[in-house]
C-alpha cells in the first residue's frame, strides 16, 4: 500500500494537452482559433487576388458621389443630384416607414383573428382558422406579387374616373383607388403657423395628454389604496385626450384637401403609391396570421383556474380580464410578437420586387448596379439590418427581464 | 288519509306518461345553430358578416373556376371562347405545365430524370419520417443524395460514385476508431474521405458527356418548382448537422468557441435572407480562388444552408436548455465523455423536443426558396414572373398562375405541418 505524502510532481507532458481537462479546453480553443484564422486568411487572400485581377479596391468614396437616379417615394428631400449616401438614407426611411405601418396593421389583424379564432361562433372560428392556414402556408413573396397585381391590374386607371359615364367613382367622394396608387384627403391647418410646426404642436398635445392620463390613473390608484374606492376615470381620460385636439383643430382651422382629377391624373391629397400599399398590406396580412397564432396561444396558456380564482375573489369580468388574464397572456404573447416585428422589418426587403424604394432597392439595388461596388453595398446593407435587429432584440431582452417572474 | 280526501281529487293519473321528444328548437341542427352560430346578438352579427364574406368570395371565384378553359393556345383565344363571361384561362397551366415544374431550359426528352428523382425522394424520406418502417430502408436514404445528383445533373457516373466512396471510407474509419476517442475518429474519417476523393479524382473522365440519356446538365438549366424542391430539401438536410454543431458550440464552456458561434448565429439571424442571396450572387465569388468557377446554384445553396443552420441552431438550443440539468449530470456520472453523453443521452432528447421548431424552420425555409427569383434564378415564381407572363400568348394571365403557385406551396407546407403535429402526438412519451 502506498501513501501519498507529497503531491505529484508538476511535470508537464504533451499528452496532458488532450487528456487533462485543465488543458484540454484550451487546446481545443487554440486549434479552433488557428483553423478559423487560416480560413479567414484564405478567404481574404482570395478576395485580394480577385480584386487585384479585376483592378478593384474596397472604398466607400462612392457614397459621396451624386447618385444620378430618381426615387418616387421619399420622406426627405432628394434629387437625382443627391449623393448615394442620401439615397441610402431615403431608402432607410422608406424601410422604417413600411415596417412601422405593417407592424401596426399586422398587430390589428393578428389580434382580431386570434381572438375570433377562439370565439364560440363555429363559422367565425373556422373562417379565422382558414385565414391563418392559408396565409401561413403560402410564401410572402407570392402574396406581395398578388397584391401588387391587384393594385396595378385590377384597380381602375385615373382615365376611368373621367366624364359623365365614368366607370369608376371615388370612394365616399373623398378617396380614389387607382392603379397609380391610392389618393386620400390630406389634413392641413388653414390658419396655423405653417409647415411642420402645426404637427409638432399636435404631437406635443398628444404627449401631454398621455402623461396627464397617466397622472390621473396614478392618482386614482392612490385614492383606491387610501379609501378602497376607485374614482371613475373614463370620462376624464376621454376629455384629456380629445378636448385639446378639438380645441387645436378649431383654433388652427383643420381642413382636408380632397384629391381631385386634374388632367390625366389625380392631384391634391396624399398619394400612397401602389408598391407601398402592396408591400404594406401583404406583410401585414401575412404576419397577421402568425401573430394570430401567438395571440391564441397566449390566451390559451392562461389556465382556466386563473379566471375562476379571480371570479372567486369577487372581481368583475372586466377586471378579471384586465388584472388577471391579460397580464399573464401578454407575458406569453409579447416576446414572439416583437420577433414578428423583426420579421416584418426583414421581410420588408422584399419591397425591391415591386419597385418600392426601400434600402435594399436603393443601396443594394440601383446604387450597387450603377457603381459596381458590390462588396461595400452589401456590407452596408447587412450592417443596417443588423443594427435594427439588434435594437429589437435588445427591446425583447429588456421586456423579458421586466416581466420575469420574481421568485423570492 | 280518509276516503273523502281521495274523492276530492278529481283525477289521478295512474300510468307514466310517455317521454315527449325535446322541442324542435332544442335538438338537431337547429339546436346546434342556436349554440354555435346565433348564441348572442353579437354572435349573430358575426355569423351574418362571415356568411356575407364567404358569399362574396365564392360568388367571385366559383363561376370563374367553373367556366375555366383548359384548352386554348393563348389568352386572346381564351377570351374568345369565354365570350365576355367571367372565367379562368387554365389553359396556360396545361400548356406551360412542364415549364412551371422544370424551368424553360431543362431538356424536354429527359424530364423523366428529375421526375424519377422526385419519386425516389419519397422512398428516401419515408424511413426518416415514419420510423415503423424497416430500418434497412435508411441505407437507401443514405445513398439517395448521390442517386438524385446523378439523375438531375447527369454526366459521368463516377462523380457521385467517388463522392459516395469517400463517405463510405470515412464511415468505416470512424466506426473502427470510435472506441478510442471521438475527436481521433472524426479526424481519421475526414482524412480517409479526403484521400479517397483525391485518388478518385483521377478516375473521373475529363470529357463532358453531352449526348444520350444521361448527358450532363448545367445548373443554370434547372428551374421551376423543381428548383424550389431541390433548394428546400438540400438546404434543410445540410443545415441540420451544422445547426446541431452551432447549438452545441453556443452551449459550450469554451469562451472562444462560444463567441464564434454566437456571433455567427446572431449575424445571420439579424440580416434578411435576401441580403445573403445578394452575397451569393454578387459577392461570394470574390472569396473563391480566382481560377475556380462556382456556379450560382452552389453559391445559393451555401448561403441558404448557413441561413437555416443559424435558425435551426436556435431551435435546438431551446431543446438543449429545456432538458433538466440532471440529464447532463447523469451522463457525467456514468463516466461518458462529452461526445458520448451528447450522442447517447442529451441530443436524442433535445432533438425530440425541438422537432416542431425544426419543422417550422423547414417550412419557412421552403417558402423562402421563392426569394431566389429576386437574383434572377427561374424558380416557380421566377418562371411565372419572367418567361411566362412576358410571353405574348399569356401576357395578363395573373390569377391562374398565382393560384397554381399558391396551391403547390400550400399543399407542401400544410402537409409538412400536419406531419409535424402527428409526430408530436406520436413522440409524446411523457405522461399528461
Amino acid at each position: 500500500m502506498t501513501t501519498l505524502t507529497d503531491p505529484p510532481k508538476s511535470t508537464f507532458r504533451v499528452s496532458q494537452l488532450i487528456y487533462d481537462t485543465r488543458y484540454r479546453s484550451l487546446t481545443f480553443q487554440v486549434i479552433a482559433f488557428i483553423l478559423l484564422s487560416v480560413a479567414i486568411g484564405y478567404l481574404a487572400k482570395n478576395l485580394g487576388a480577385n480584386l487585384r485581377d479585376q483592378g478593384l479596391s474596397i472604398s466607400f468614396g462612392f457614397l459621396g458621389v451624386p447618385a444620378g437616379y430618381d426615387i418616387n417615394q421619399r420622406l426627405i428631400e432628394y434629387t437625382s443630384q443627391s449623393t448615394n449616401l442620401r439615397a441610402a438614407f431615403v431608402g432607410i426611411l422608406n424601410t422604417l416607414l413600411v415596417a412601422f405601418l405593417a407592424c401596426a396593421t399586422a398587430t390589428v389583424f393578428g389580434v382580431v383573428a386570434g381572438v375570433l379564432r377562439l370565439s364560440n361562433n363555429w363559422l367565425v372560428s373556422k373562417l379565422m382558422a382558414f385565414y391563418v392556414e392559408i396565409f401561413r402556408n403560402i410564401p410572402v413573396l407570392i402574396w406581395i406579387i398578388i397584391i401588387f397585381t391587384i393594385m396595378t391590374a385590377v384597380m381602375p386607371s385615373p382615365r376611368e374616373f373621367r366624364g359623365d359615364d365614368a366607370t369608376a367613382s371615388m370612394f365616399l367622394g373623398i378617396s380614389a383607388f387607382t392603379n397609380r396608387g391610392i389618393y386620400i384627403p390630406m389634413p392641413y391647418f388653414e390658419n396655423g403657423f405653417g409647415g411642420s410646426v402645426d404637427w409638432l404642436i399636435v404631437i406635443a398635445s398628444l404627449i401631454g395628454s398621455f402623461f396627464a392620463t397617466r397622472f390621473m390613473s396614478k392618482r386614482a390608484s392612490a385614492i383606491q389604496e387610501a379609501t378602497g374606492v376607485r374614482p371613475a376615470t373614463l370620462a376624464s381620460n376621454l376629455a384629456i385626450w380629445f378636448v385639446p385636439l378639438i380645441v387645436l383643430s378649431l383654433v388652427m382651422g383643420l381642413t382636408f384637401e380632397i384629391p381631385a382629377l386634374k388632367g390625366f391624373n389625380f392631384g391634391g391629397g396624399i398619394k400612397v403609391g401602389g408598391p407601398l400599399i402592396a408591400i404594406w398590406f401583404a406583410l401585414s396580412i401575412y404576419t397577421g396570421a402568425f401573430i394570430a397564432e401567438n395571440v391564441r396561444a397566449g390566451i390559451l396558456a392562461v389556465s382556466k383556474g386563473q379566471t375562476e380564482a379571480a371570479s372567486a375573489l369577487g372581481l368583475r369580468p372586466r377586471r378579471v380580464m384586465s388584472l388577471v388574464i391579460l397580464p399573464q397572456a401578454l407575458r406569453v404573447i409579447i416576446p414572439p410578437l416583437i420577433s414578428n416585428y423583426l420579421n416584418i422589418t426583414k421581410n420588408s426587403s422584399l419591397a425591391i420586387l415591386v419597385g418600392y424604394a426601400d434600402v435594399t432597392a436603393t443601396l443594394g439595388g440601383i446604387t450597387l448596379n450603377q457603381t459596381g461596388r458590390a462588396i461595400e453595398c452589401v456590407l452596408l446593407l447587412m450592417l443596417f439590418y443588423l443594427v435594427v435587429s439588434l435594437l429589437i432584440s435588445a427591446v425583447i431582452n429588456v421586456y423579458n427581464n421586466a416581466i420575469k417572474l420574481k421568485e423570492r | 288519509m280518509s276516503d273523502s280526501s281521495k274523492n276530492s281529487i278529481a283525477f289521478v293519473r295512474t300510468e307514466v306518461l310517455p317521454e315527449l321528444p325535446p322541442p324542435s328548437n332544442a335538438t338537431g341542427a337547429v339546436r346546434w345553430m342556436r349554440d354555435n352560430l346565433f348564441a348572442t346578438p353579437g354572435n349573430s352579427v358575426l355569423t351574418i358578416a362571415a356568411i356575407l364574406v364567404i358569399y362574396i368570395v365564392l360568388s367571385a371565384t366559383v363561376p370563374w373556376m367553373i367556366n375555366g378553359i383548359w384548352n386554348s393556345d393563348s389568352l386572346s383565344q381564351c377570351r374568345e371562347i369565354l365570350d365576355g363571361q367571367s372565367g379562368a384561362c387554365f389553359a396556360v397551366l396545361a400548356e406551360r405545365w412542364n415549364q412551371l415544374l422544370f424551368g424553360f431550359t431543362y431538356p424536354k426528352d429527359i424530364y423523366w430524370r428529375p421526375g424519377l428523382a422526385f419519386v425516389l425522394l419519397f422512398v428516401a424520406v419515408a424511413p426518416v419520417l415514419f420510423f415503423d418502417l424497416p430500418r434497412k430502408l435508411l441505407l437507401f436514404t443514405a445513398v439517395y443524395p448521390f442517386i438524385a445528383f446523378y439523375l438531375i445533373w447527369g454526366g459521368s457516373v463516377m462523380v457521385p460514385l467517388v463522392a459516395l466512396a469517400g463517405f463510405v471510407a470515412g464511415a468505416i474509419v470512424f466506426l473502427r476508431l470510435i472506441k478510442n476517442s471521438f475527436a481521433v475518429s472524426a479526424f481519421g474519417a475526414l482524412v480517409a474521405a479526403i484521400v479517397v476523393w483525391y485518388a478518385g479524382g483521377f478516375l473521373i473522365p475529363e470529357a463532358e458527356i453531352t449526348e444520350g440519356a444521361m448527358r450532363s446538365i448545367p445548373s443554370r438549366d434547372l428551374g421551376g418548382f423543381m428548383l424550389n424542391m431541390m433548394l428546400g430539401v438540400t438546404c434543410v438536410s445540410l443545415s441540420l448537422p451544422i445547426g446541431i454543431a452551432l447549438a452545441l458550440g453556443r452551449q459550450s464552456s469554451m469562451p472562444f468557441i462560444k463567441m464564434v458561434c454566437v456571433v455567427f448565429i446572431e449575424f445571420v439571424r439579424g440580416v434578411p435572407l435576401i441580403t445573403l442571396l445578394f452575397v451569393a450572387s454578387v459577392m461570394l465569388s470574390y472569396f473563391f480562388p480566382p481560377e475556380a468557377t462556382v456556379d450560382l446554384f452552389l453559391r445559393v445553396v451555401i448561403m441558404i444552408t448557413l441561413f437555416s443552420a443559424a435558425y435551426i441552431a436556435e431551435v435546438i438550443r431551446g431543446g438543449l436548455a429545456a432538458l433538466p440539468k440532471g440529464q447532463y449530470e447523469a451522463g457525467d456520472s456514468l463516466g461518458l465523455d462529452y461526445a458520448q453523453s451528447m450522442r447517447l443521452i442529451i441530443l436524442p432528447q433535445a432533438l425530440k423536443i425541438s422537432i416542431p421548431g425544426i419543422v417550422n424552420v423547414a417550412v419557412g425555409l421552403f417558402k423562402d426558396t421563392t426569394l431566389v427569383s429576386v437574383i434572377s434564378m427561374f424558380d416557380l415564381v421566377g418562371m411565372i414572373r419572367g418567361p411566362i407572363l412576358a410571353s405574348t400568348e399569356w401576357n395578363g394571365v395573373y390569377w391562374e398562375l398565382f393560384l397554381f403557385a399558391a396551391v403547390l406551396f400550400f399543399v407542401v407546407c400544410y402537409g409538412i405541418s400536419q406531419y409535424s403535429q402527428w409526430l408530436e402526438r406520436r413522440l409524446a412519451t411523457d405522461h399528461r
